[in-house]
């Protein structure tokens, strides 16, 4: 197996006292489409930047396919990088901004004008060659873009929220249009995104930020089935969060007293191997949880009856919003499998809620 | 629904009123003026009060005659002095103004890449001389730039030089002196234009290979064309029919047209030939305008 392609070491970048990015390691295989995801202010547009050489590092070292890149200057960079704003060069038409990348590597005009034109038909931009900027859409613009940063064939493409410009429906679209280029140019892609659902779909591996540091690092099933914190649990999808102590760990089943929730809680033991009177979280997704009005029964699962406090329908599935007898309110999800009209579960109904123990998440504080 | 209409349309029009009026008083007291110095072009030169004579001269028969002459023209055509006095006019304003961009555009660019609240401080420092009236300050450099002037002493003073060097009364210290009046008429459109450029773009040509100078030239430069020519306009114009700088710091071989238009007025009292003066000078201004505005548009048009 070949090395990474990007190798990142104790990564750091202060702005005053501020750490925008702290003490990071990272490796991105060849031909990964990889997504740093986090909140506004988590650094990811910092890690970017850094990456592209726009920012140079406070501490810490990049290696871009084993040469070392952390003073390399942006334009000696085999990488490029696509802005968020699509920075297309105004003054220049759709032709001209691709081909500026060819030009001042200083390819020959006509190879420059074979691959532009090649690379502007892949992105269905054919037609437009001639346009200004101004005048394309923004779906067009994109493309553009896209076909700027790609034309000069990078070994790792950045991209800044690629997506985030675009309507809901373009943003499927081109969504899965990236994934397909991505896949038969074999280049390493690197997605910023603060869209959850954009990052889970998009890529192999996701890195959760926040706050200049790596939350977690890996495939989008392992950060939304078994995250390791809380901030990933809560930032990734919806999540129930409740605390919880732990009374006994035997056989792999974990026993949790939990008055949150108002009673016993079971959940099976898993890497962070619990010990007696240790506090956690215990985190349930809301898809895991069944509700119904007899009881189900089953040793094995979690039983909470509570009262039918809110209820969301959206045609696909509805979410139930259930009121334990402690207070405490969980979210709950199910699909409409049967058909019709009638709710099954209304307002104010007594239900039975359940889930198996091996769908709740411990996690530690 | 309709009242927000009827509402809408009301701002509308009263926005329009409002825009009109200074409009019509621009125009009013351009044209006015400007139909006067024609009429007055169009006339012969009298020993009398007004000097010139009338344009429409009500003879003893009853009959309306209109007196009309191209006299003044010919004559200015024909005076190889004016063409020279346009022409060193027209160089001496050229020059000023590329002085002001060589100086300026640097000026602005260091501002517009400054922080929020050391760009204001330094825009203030470029407007600050408009404070002190632009007589005083032109006044001042003759101070500074006499023979036994502040500059002049401190040098002797220094030991650098025994004689004192001719600073003042030249086209040296006309060129200064515009240069120091209208340097910030360069500065504050180039700065408008510079501080809302995208700076992404200066990362995406980065990106993409070019270099720092690479990217000036390919990306900032051309950008910053609507603000290279308003400033260059903004400096050209003023510059080419300045009176007050040359007057005062010029020598006696310092041509420029407005000077020849004060002497021609009030020295020669040749107030017809005057008028034909300021007239050509108008039109020189307004050729190259309408050029730029035909180019300016046909360069939009090929973005929409």
């Amino acid at each position: 197996m070949t090395g990474p392609m990007v190798k990142i070491s104790g990564l750091t970048r202060r702005f005053g006292d501020l750490a925008a990015v702290d003490n990071i390691d990272l490796e991105i295989r060849p031909g990964e489409l990889f997504s740093i995801l986090g909140g506004s202010g988590s650094g990811k547009t910092t890690l970017l930047r850094m990456l592209a050489g726009f920012e140079t590092p406070t501490a810490g070292s990049v290696f871009i396919d084993g040469v070392d890149m952390t003073s390399v200057p942006p334009y000696e960079r085999p990488v490029n990088m696509m802005f968020q704003s699509y920075a297309l060069f105004p003054h220049m038409t759709v032709e001209q901004n691709v081909a500026y990348g060819l030009k001042k590597q200083g390819m020959p005009a006509v190879e420059i004008k074979d691959r532009v034109m090649a690379m502007l038909d892949k992105v269905r931009l054919g037609a437009l060659a001639g346009r200004k900027p101004a005048a394309l859409s923004g779906g067009e613009s994109q493309r553009v873009a896209l076909a700027r940063a790609l034309v000069k064939q990078p070994k790792l493409l950045l991209l800044d929220e690629p997506l985030a410009a675009l309507d809901k429906k373009l943003r499927q679209h081109t969504q899965f249009e990236l994934m397909n280029l991505q896949d038969e140019l074999g280049v390493t892609f690197i997605v910023v995104t603060h869209d959850q659902e954009e990052a889970m779909t998009l890529s192999n591996r996701i890195a959760v930020m926040n706050r200049g540091r790596l939350e977690q690092v890996g495939t989008p099933g392992e950060i939304y089935e078994y995250p390791e914190n809380r901030f990933v649990a809560d930032f990734i999808g919806n999540v129930n969060l409740v605390q919880a102590t732990v009374t006994s760990v035997e056989n792999g089943t974990v026993v949790l007293d939990c008055p949150e929730a108002g009673g016993r809680m079971l959940a099976a033991e898993d890497a962070s191997s619990p010990v007696a009177g240790e506090h956690l979280w215990v985190a349930v997704r809301p898809e895991k949880i069944t509700i119904s009005k007899e009881d189900p029964g089953g040793s094995q699962r979690n039983v909470f009856r509570g009262v039918v406090h809110d209820l969301g329908y959206f045609g696909n599935l509805s979410v139930y919003r259930v009121e334990l007898s402690s207070g405490k309110i969980l979210q709950v999800s199910g699909q409409n499998r049967v058909r019709t009209a009638k709710k099954t579960v209304e307002w104010d109904d007594e239900v039975f809620i359940s889930w198996d123990m091996g769908s709740a998440i411990l996690l530690k504080d | 629904m309709i009242n927000s209409f009827k509402r809408g349309d009301g701002r509308r029009q009263w926005l329009r009123a409002a825009a009109a009026v200074p409009y019509l008083w621009l125009l009013l007291f351009f044209l006015a003026p400007f139909a006067i110095i024609i009429k007055i072009s169009l006339a012969d030169p009298l020993l009398a009060l007004p000097p010139f004579t009338p344009l429409f001269d009500w003879a003893a028969s009853g009959w309306q005659k209109i007196q009309v002459t191209v006299d003044n023209y010919l004559f200015l055509f024909q005076d190889g002095y004016y063409a020279i006095i346009y022409l060193s006019s027209v160089k001496l304003a050229a020059i000023s103004t590329l002085l002001c961009l060589l100086l300026g555009y640097p000026m602005a660019y260091y501002i517009a890449r400054q922080p929020q609240r050391r760009r204001n401080l330094l825009l203030l420092g470029i407007i600050l001389p408009f404070w002190i009236s632009f007589l005083l300050r032109v006044y001042a450099w003759i101070g500074l730039l006499n023979t036994h002037g502040v500059i002049n002493n401190f040098l002797l003073w220094l030991g650098l030089i025994d004689q004192p060097l001719a600073l003042i009364y030249n086209d040296f210290a006309v060129y200064l002196g515009i240069v120091y009046s209208y340097l910030p008429f360069m500065v504050l459109p180039l700065y408008a234009n510079l501080e809302k450029q995208n700076l992404d773009l200066q990362d995406a040509a980065a990106d993409l290979g070019a270099r720092r100078w690479q990217t000036f030239l390919d990306i900032t430069l051309p950008l910053s064309r609507p603000g290279i020519i308003a400033g260059c306009l903004l400096v050209f114009i003023p510059a080419i029919g300045e009176f007050i700088i040359p007057a005062l710091l010029g020598g006696s071989d310092t041509l420029m047209i407005g000077r020849v238009l004060w002497d021609e007025f009030f020295i020669n009292r040749d107030w017809p030939v005057a008028s034909a003066v300021s007239v050509v000078l108008l039109l020189i201004l307004v050729v190259p305008m309408m050029w730029f505005q035909r180019v300016q548009s046909r360069a939009d048009g090929g973005a929409a």
